[in-house]
């Protein structure tokens, strides 16, 4: 094995010598074979991939019904299908991206995989659990299936009351029982992970040196553990309210119609910040490998993630300002939403200044952590427009909300997730990926993301509302651009899809670190063992401690040599 | 080079048919255009000082310019800065939008009110002149005019992208929203809130007519009936009057004046008596009594349409007297008196 290379190259992989490597004789993945032993694993790595192959495919059907979408909106006039079957189409899109991907995305397939090794420990602290997490989340999968299949729903993911409960003769329960099954596959993954970070850290391994994704995925863990249950709660009483008429929401009956959208955004609001906050953590794990150098401010970062779940729970009626409530109350939930921009803020600058004086290059994570930190401030200040309450008026309800959370949820997070993912891939396979091939499609879906969003910026500031299976001919042209966009953008992500299946066979061999990063995942073999250490690692450094590992290096190059 | 026609089509209808943002249609739109651009200045701003950064070190710092990472801890002081500035600017933004937020729902004193009901998938408006319009809605330039809205069946918004004022038509209660609108012309109306299978057909004009058309408009479109006068039939007709007719022995309270003024309920509370006020006490009569009466008023939930609510407020609002409400109520007990007529005799 050579020393670090003292010619600089543009590049910090180190692979090692392709003629001789191999995989590693045992590991995760050959330890046992068989379906049965997948399906009844233990082993947090392999439920992992379990969860990363069923999200990846419920992220293709939902990218299939938003490729629908846009195609429906290329003209005004509505031609391609019916509006009933517009309206199950983008219900569908939300629920299956929003519930069975962006939910689980990065906590349950990088964080399964990934949080019990950074800290230091075998597995997660329930193994059991956790395959029984991944079975709730398939049951939730199949019955938002069986709701397609049997023929569709319509109420869009919001399941607006009285709509969902009085008005609409589709598959309501189905797809409702569905979210609420779901909810308890991700109410188990965060009580997972709060219990290992807490009890399971390796000895030396205090708060202050876990990796920020171990911080943020925890933060995360911490929402979905206090604010999921509000939401099946709410799934509950739609399906009462439906099935044998209680009135909780029926004004007629004295109830309150927008009680609903209270329990659904108490929720839903805080939901967003499960999706992006695990996403956070991959940026700034793959910005500090990249630069070769620690995270600027780790403190700030760590507990602006933590500001970010407290403040996120008393954001919600910012949904609900022209909806009625009183004034008094939306000043104050508009100040909480300028309030909850601020830790935003403070990561974006934090990771822009880990940057300054490191050694950078530009492998594909690293493209996808910029363009995960060039849309998040767009999605961000976008945020802060809507947040702003007079013009919140004119832009809710409108392709400018669209466009304001598909650059948080898409540009930022579902970015951050093929950063994570690249960035992690050959530890989870023990491959790499083909290098230049994926930096063109980290570019083709940087360039597809704009063309397709940012339009309908400026559509929703023309008023053009969501959810419209038909629009005035004015707003053809922005459309079309939309959509040639989304086609752009469909490219960009089939692309990666390709090329990782590819490499699974393919790849050349990774080694141990190919990043020369420094968490303990890079430390041992990839992929990795069952049980992760052969024994229990001991932490005497700090998170990003480029300088120990460099000895580290050193010195098992003079024991090998 | 040859550029395809349908591509060039395209091109020239994008530069010239295609605005950046809609037309500023009401005197409320400045004022949210203002902090539009406002914010687009700082977002443009902020990407510009990111990619700046990003940029900046990325060259300054790549690998081969810089084969040795410096490490750095942080910096309070920089922290504390990019707190603080972004901070500053939220809380600019936060003042600038809930003073537009509340001049955009506190409707001037002076108004004009013009009833709206949303439905599965129409608008009807009512003017209390007895103009009734479906998916398009006649205002005079110049002039404060105030919505008072209502749903009948699910939630719907009600949406000016000209004017920059939208509102969420509610269920089983009035919301209201007020503009006044600066140049005629005719303005889309949306409905912006999910509603069904044609929320996208839930569309309409506003048109906004100078005040000597507008007149023009009133008077040609008159259905005869005035809102007050339809309810006064109304309240004839539901019996109001047996009980609501202010004769000393009333077994309700009388209605003459009442609007506008404040009640105190029979559990001591005070109350504003409004058009959300009146409409609640037709249809929960037994969480609204008067203090001095028994509860005795039957509900009216599920007897009178949203349409016939709007009447009878605007009838009440306008009662001044009981004159002719105890008229009405002798005539029509006199009518019970009168002698049956004769079945031969052919009904009118």
């Amino acid at each position: 094995m050579s020393t670090a290379p003292i010619a600089i190259s543009n590049t910090i992989v180190q692979l090692p010598d392709q003629t001789t490597a191999t995989l590693p004789k045992r590991n995760y993945i050959n330890a046992e074979s068989g379906m049965l032993s997948w399906l009844l694993t233990g082993d947090h790595k392999r439920i992992a991939m379990l969860y990363l192959a069923s999200i990846t495919f419920f992220f293709f059907i939902g990218g299939a019904f938003a490729g629908a979408i846009r195609l429906e909106l290329l003209t005004p006039q509505p031609d391609l299908v019916a509006s009933d079957t517009y309206n199950k189409m983008f219900s569908m899109h939300g629920i299956i991206m929003i519930f069975l991907f962006l939910v689980p995305s990065v906590p349950a397939t990088l964080g399964n995989f990934l949080i019990p090794i950074m800290i230091g420990a075998k597995d997660l602290a329930f193994p059991k659990i956790n395959l029984l997490s991944w079975y709730l989340y398939m049951i939730g999968g199949t019955l938002t299936l069986a709701a397609l299949v049997l023929g569709g729903v319509d109420t869009g993911w919001t399941f607006t009351t009285p709509l969902s409960t009085h008005y609409l003769n589709t598959h309501v329960i189905t797809a409702a029982s569905a979210i609420f099954v779901a909810g308890f596959a991700s109410i188990f993954t965060g009580l997972n992970f709060i219990v290992t970070i807490h009890r399971m850290r390796a000895p030396g391994m205090t708060w202050f040196r876990m990796p920020l994704f171990v911080w943020s995925n925890y933060a995360a863990s911490i929402l979905m553990v206090l604010g999921t249950p509000v939401l099946a709660i709410a799934l509950v009483l739609v399906a009462l309210e439906r099935t044998i008429g209680i009135g909780v929401f029926d004004p007629t009956k004295g109830g309150d119609p927008l009680l609903f959208q209270h329990l659904f955004w108490f929720y839903s609001h805080p939901a967003v910040y499960i999706m992006i906050l695990p996403g956070m953590g991959v940026i700034s794990e793959v910005i500090s490998t990249f630069s070769r150098k620690r995270v600027f401010g780790y403190t700030a970062v760590a507990f602006s993630s933590v500001a970010i779940a407290l403040f996120g729970f008393f954001v919600w009626a910012h949904h609900m300002f022209i909806m009625g409530v009183s004034n008094f109350s939306a000043l104050v939930f508009s100040l909480l939403t300028m309030l909850v921009a601020v830790p935003s803020a403070i990561k974006i600058f934090n990771w822009a200044f880990t940057l300054q004086k490191g050694s950078i290059t530009f492998e594909t994570p690293m493209l996808y952590a910029f363009a995960f930190i060039g849309l998040f401030t767009i999605g961000g200040l976008t945020g802060v427009f809507l947040g702003s309450l007079g013009l919140d008026i004119h832009l809710t309800e409108t392709y400018f909300i669209v466009a304001h959370f598909h650059y948080v949820m898409v540009g930022g997070m579902l970015m951050a997730f093929l950063a994570g993912i690249h960035f992690w891939w050959p530890k989870m396979t023990g491959r790499m990926y083909p290098e230049s091939v994926s930096k063109l499609s980290a570019i083709i879906s940087f360039i597809g993301f704009n063309l397709t969003f940012m339009p309908q910026f400026i559509l929703g500031y023309l008023g053009m509302p969501r959810r419209y299976h038909a629009y005035p001919a004015d707003f053809q042209v922005l459309n079309v651009l939309s959509t040639a966009g989304a086609t752009v953008l469909g490219v960009g992500f089939l692309m990666p899809l390709l090329y990782l299946g590819w490499s699974l066979k393919y790849g050349a061999i990774a080694g141990n670190n190919p990043w020369q990063a420094t968490g303990l995942e890079w430390q041992i073999q990839s992929p990795p063992l069952t049980e992760n250490f052969l024994v229990t690692p001991i932490v005497t450094q700090e998170a990003y401690d480029y300088e120990w590992l460099e000895k580290k290096t050193k010195q098992e190059v003079t024991t090998v040599g | 080079m040859h550029i395809s026609p349908v591509l060039w089509q395209f091109l020239v209808k994008w530069l010239h048919a295609s605005a950046l943002f809609p037309a500023e249609a009401s005197t409320i739109a400045p004022y949210t255009d203002a902090l539009y651009f406002f914010l687009l200045l700082i977002t443009v701003i902020g990407l510009v000082l990111v990619g700046a950064l990003i940029f900046g070190f990325s060259i300054r710092y790549r690998r081969q310019r810089n084969p040795v990472a410096t490490q750095v801890e942080g910096s309070t002081l920089l922290e504390a800065t990019w707190t603080i500035i972004p901070l500053a600017i939220f809380l600019v933004v936060f003042v600038w939008g809930a003073v537009l937020y509340f001049r955009i729902y506190n409707p001037p004193a002076n108004s004009m009110n013009i009833y709206v009901i949303g439905k599965q998938w129409m608008w009807k408006a009512e003017h209390p002149g007895g103009q009734h319009e479906i998916n398009s809605l006649h205002v005079p330039t110049g002039r404060p005019v105030q919505l008072t809205m209502i749903s009948q069946d699910v939630f719907h918004s009600f949406s000016i992208p000209e004017f920059r004022v939208k509102r969420e038509v509610v269920p089983g209660r009035y919301s209201t929203v007020w503009f006044n609108a600066t140049t005629p012309g005719t303005y889309h109306l949306f409905c912006t809130q999910y509603c069904g299978t044609q929320h996208s057909g839930m569309i309409g004009e506003i048109v906004a007519l100078t005040p000597e058309d507008y007149e023009k408009w009133t008077q040609q479109s008159t259905s005869g009936m005035s809102l007050a006068q339809n309810g006064e039939r109304l309240f004839a007709s539901m019996g109001c009057n047996a009980c609501h007719n202010g004769t000393a022995a009333a077994r309700g309270p009388s209605l003459a004046g009442v609007y506008g003024s404040h009640l105190t309920l029979s559990n001591g509370s005070q109350v504003l008596v409004n058009e959300a006020y009146l409409r609640d006490s037709i249809l929960n009569p037994s969480q609204h009594v008067t203090a001095g009466f028994a509860p005795i008023m039957p509900t009216y939930q599920g007897q009178i349409s949203e349409d016939g609510l709007i009447d009878l407020v605007e009838y009440i609002k306008t009662l001044n007297s009981n004159y002719r409400v105890q008229q009405t109520y002798v005539t029509s007990q006199s009518n019970q008196a009168a002698p049956t007529t004769p079945s031969e005799m052919v009904k009118p």
